[in-house]
Formats: C-alpha cells, structure tokens, sequence
C-alpha cells in the first residue's frame, strides 16, 4: 500500500465518518441553530468527497453554493427569527417518530438493495481532472441549455416571490379613486405599519 | 487526487529543489515515499511564515502610515522606527486571559474564529509569486479562492450568535450580509479577467499578460472591473469605508465584541492576511502579478544573456517574487491611505452600493468583455 493511497483512504474514512454522523446531527438535535452549522458541514463533507473524486470544480461550486449561499441563508433565517420560546408538545409525538423513522429506514433499505443489485461498470471512466470545467461548459451549453435555461427561469420565479413576501410598503389605497385597496392577498391584515402613500 | 505542491520548482531545466531536495533524503536512505512526504508540508509551512510575516509587515505599515497622515510619529520605541511594535501586539494578545463569556456557547464560540481564519490561509494555495512559485497550480484556481472566501460568513454568524450579545449577533449579521452582497460584483469583475484568459489558473491569467509589460497588464483592459475589484475586496475585508460590522458608535466592535486573547487575535489575523491576500490577488488579476514592467525575457536579451541559465533563473525568480509583494503592499498602501481618508458608509448605503450600483455595473462591464473579446480577440484575448 502506498503513502498515497492510504492517505486516501484515511481522507475518505473522515470524510464519510463526518457526512454519516454530521446529517444524524442535522436531524436529530433538538437546538436548530446547531442543525443549521452541522448542515454546513455535511456541505463541506460532500465537496470533499468530491474532490476525492477528482471533481474539483464541482467541489468548489459545492462548496459556493451549498456553504456559501445556501447555508449562510438558512442560518440568517434562523438567526433573524430565534425566539427562544417552548413549543406546545404535539399529540401523539413518539407514534409520529416511530412513523417517519421507519419511512426513513424503509428509504434507506430499498437505497441499500439499489447499491448492491445495479451491476455498476467498474472500474468508472477515466476521471477528466482539470479539464472538467471545459467540459461542464460545453454541455451546459449543448444538450443541458434546456434544464440551465429552466433552473434559471425558476430561480427567477422564486426571487419575484421572495420579494413579493418581503415587500411592506404597498400602497394602502387606490390613487386615482382613494378606496382602499384589498390586499387579503399580500396581507393577511393590515397593519397601521403600512405606509400611507395618499398624493397630498 | 492531492496535488503535488511544485514550490519554487524555478525552471524545468535549470533549478528543481523539489527534485534535489527528494534526492538528497533518498541518498539518506528514505524511501521515494517517505521523501516526497517530507516534502509536502515544506512549501506550506513557507507560505504560512509568509503569511503571518505579512501581517507583521502589514500591522506596523497600518500604524506607521496612519499616524503620518494624522501627522503623528506613530511606534518608536519597539525597536528601530518601531518595527517590533506588531510584535509586542501579538505576545500581548498571546498572553491575554482568554474568557468565554458565562452565558456564551463555549463550542461555537470557539469554533467561530477558526472558521474565518482557515478559509483566508487555505486561499494561499493558489497565489503565484512566479511561474512555478506556488503550493499548486490546481485548474479551478481563482474559482477556490471565490469559493473559500464564501465560508467567512458562516464562521462571522457562528460567532455572532455564540456570544450571546445584541451587539455581536448584529454585527455577525451585518458581516455576513456585507460579505454576500459584495461576493457577487467580486465573483462578476473575475469572470471578465477569467473570460479573457480562458482559464480560472492564476499562473495563465498572469501568462496572459505577460505579453509586453506594463503595457499587457489587465488594468488597461479592464479599468472598470479592476476598480469594481478592489471595491468589493476592502468590502469583504471589512476595511474602512465598509467596516460597519464592527462600527464603534453603533455596535461597539460587532462579532468582536466577546471576544479577548487568542481568539481576537484569530480575527485580527484573519483580517490582515485577507487584505495582503486581496492585495496579492489584485495584483495577479489586473496587474500583472510577478511580472516587471518591461518583460525580464527582454532584459535578459539585451544583456546577451540566455534566460535559461540557472543564474539568471534565480535572478528571475526574486525579481518575480519582489514585483509580486511591491505591488501588492503599493495596493495595502492604498487601502491604509483610503481608511483615513474615506468617512464610513451607512449600512442602507452599502447595500444600496453593491446591489444598484456595483451589480449592474459588474454585469455590463461582463457584457462588454464578451462583446470585445469576440470583435478584437487579438487584444482581448480569443
């Protein structure tokens, strides 16, 4: 065994080891901030494994991405939020558990039999290295333009939508007849928080 | 998959301390092995010394060249003109008691300040400091550095949160916010330099302009990003027209507020080594990193001499390696300059400036590039 491979082997076994006991972490803690950094790391654990894979433009996009927009989101939301109060217990808590985490094993059993039934073609195609960027490029804009394209329009749609919840100042009352204007819609009441917008 | 770290592997001919330096501990009796392992922590642990030098350099620069514009002497007595000032700074944080406030969360607020620095040190990776002077030229380069310097926030919300304070958790949200919104006209201004050189490497975006000079150099090809660029790179600093995370008027000194002792000084170093590393970068992308402004090749033509000859390769080398640092501490200078000269912004006019006005801007001065590059590829790279 060389030194490189066992060094691989010891980055895969932390790395795995940090994935594996990382997402029981983000599931099972019952304080959500702590889910939230532990999910950050499970991110980061993938774009190990990535790099392992020699993938490192995915890895570092991984790592853009997931970490770097994805996490930090969920963890203002969280941040920006955190009250620290009880919630009222659920009825029924330890049946519901006991539902999900058998669903959750069931998933976990039919991934096992998937893993060992498909016939994988080993060893995989030679692993492009550096020039996978090039090659990422060339399909994004080749055979995938139509899910690039689709992702993009959905990513739109989804920041309209954030801002049409985010949006407080909406005008109170039609201008033009000064009847106000019902925003059940928007609003679920109104606030004296909204700005009165009326032309003087 | 590890890359092989080819530090100061000068010349394909003429010098390869990384083959002599294997070779010497094989004829010790290592193993090929062993010996390349000996030799893999090397070129990091230099560029570690090198950055924490830096910070040195950088701390008593900041004191020196504020206190001349405040037209004041600044350290004098730490040595000569004060040089061991960042010194006495540092042991002072050394042996500070370090406290974790009573109702603080002791693992994250520990783990905060890790967090922030480790990404800025991982950058080093990919700053050249000449054509085979760094820990390793991977593909995706300047893309690794874009998405390390994303893990900040995360390290800045840690932080804020754990310290139970009103004051550090808005500063940490402040921080991270400023980091987001600055990350994308930053990510934006390097995608026209990357698009010109056709490759995210460091060491091809400088080849690319390496062609005559001072005149080659990406600054005249890209004014706007290059200005975009170095605004969004104090911001992500936090350097002073953009240091609201830690306003003292409002919010005492933000994230930083709990901390004291070696934590603080994981901050105070994360901070220092960001900007010499922001500096570093500015001078790869747009001003033509190691390179003199009359191309060494030239020099070395005009004396007569053959640039492969492992003398002029050395002398090669170092004017490589002090073209890289001036240019990057001109630009320190700068910033240091900025800091006393700029008032602080306000928090709505920072956001309203990175996204209406450097988002926009950073997005035509993309438009543009492409629209060049395909009507001149012979001065916008094809």
């Amino acid at each position: 065994m060389t030194i490189a491979s066992t060094t691989q082997l010891i980055c895969f076994v932390v790395l795995a080891a940090t994935l594996v006991l990382g997402s029981l972490g983000v599931v099972l803690l019952p304080n959500i901030v702590y889910s939230a950094f532990l999910l950050g790391g499970v991110f980061l654990s993938v774009a190990g494994l990535y790099l392992m894979l020699n993938a490192s433009f995915v890895a570092a996009a991984q790592v853009l991405v997931y970490v770097g927009a994805v996490n930090v989101l969920i963890l203002f939301a969280i941040m920006l939020v955190n009250k620290k109060e009880n919630l009222e217990a659920i009825p029924g808590l330890a049946l519901r558990r006991v539902l999900s985490g058998a669903v959750c094993a069931g998933l976990f059993a039919l991934l096992i039999r998937v893993a060992f039934v498909t016939p994988w073609p080993l060893p995989g195609p030679e692993p492009v290295g550096e020039d996978a960027t090039i090659r990422i490029g060339e399909h994004l804009f080749s055979d995938y333009l139509l899910p690039f394209e689709l992702a993009s329009v959905l990513l739109l749609i989804a920041m309209i939508g954030a801002i049409v919840l985010a949006r407080r100042d909406v005008i109170s009352s039609d201008i033009a007849t000064g009847d106000p204007v019902d925003q059940g819609l928007i609003e679920k009441e109104r606030t004296p928080l909204l700005l009165d917008r009326t032309p003087r | 998959m590890v890359t092989i770290p080819a530090l100061a592997q000068v010349a394909q001919v003429g010098l390869d301390l990384e083959g002599s330096f294997e070779l010497a501990m094989r004829s010790l009796g290592l193993s090929p092995g062993a010996a390349h392992l000996l030799w893999l922590p090397l070129p990091m642990v230099l560029v570690l010394v090198a950055a924490v030098v830096g910070v040195l350099v950088n701390v008593w620069l900041e004191r020196k060249i504020s206190a001349a514009v405040q037209q004041r002497i600044g350290p004098e007595y730490a040595g000569a003109l004060g040089v061991l000032q960042p010194l006495a700074d540092g042991m002072k944080l050394l042996f500070k008691e370090d406290v974790i406030p009573a109702r603080a969360d002791g693992v994250l607020f520990t783990l905060g300040p890790v967090l922030v620095l480790v990404p800025v040190i991982l950058s080093w990776l990919v700053v050249p400091f000449g054509q085979n002077l760094l820990i390793s030229n991977v593909g995706i380069g300047i893309f690794l550095w874009i998405a390390l310097s994303s893990i900040q926030p995360i390290g800045l919300l840690m932080s804020g949160y754990a310290s139970n304070n009103k004051y550090s958790l808005l500063g940490g949200l402040r921080a991270a916010a400023q980091s987001i919104s600055y990350e994308i006209p930053l990510a934006l201004a390097v995608l026209a330099v990357v698009m010109m050189s056709n490759s995210l490497s460091t060491v091809d975006i400088v080849n690319q302009q390496s062609g005559a000079g001072i005149l080659s150099w990406n600054i005249w090809r890209q004014p706007v990003g290059f200005v975009i660029f170095w605004i969004c790179a104090l911001a992500e600093c936090e350097r002073l027209p953009f240091d609201l995370p830690e306003a003292e008027e409002e919010l005492v000194a933000g994230y930083q507020t709990e901390y004291s002792g070696m934590k603080f000084a994981l901050f105070y170093l994360g901070s220092y080594i960001n900007l010499v590393l922001s500096a570093l970068l500015v001078s790869v992308l747009y001003l033509g990193g190691w390179g003199f402004p009359v191309p060494v090749e030239w020099l070395a033509g005009w004396l007569g001499q053959s640039v492969d000859a492992p003398l002029v390769q050395v002398i090669t080398a170092s004017v490589g390696i002090v073209m890289t640092v001036l240019k990057a501490y001109l630009l320190v200078f700068f910033a240091i300059l900025l800091r006393w000269t700029v008032p602080r912004v306000r928090i709505d006019q920072l956001l309203d400036l990175g996204w209406k006005f450097l988002l926009p801007i950073a997005l035509v001065n993309l438009l543009v590039t492409a629209s060049l590059k395909l009507a001149f590829p012979m001065a916008f790279g094809g």
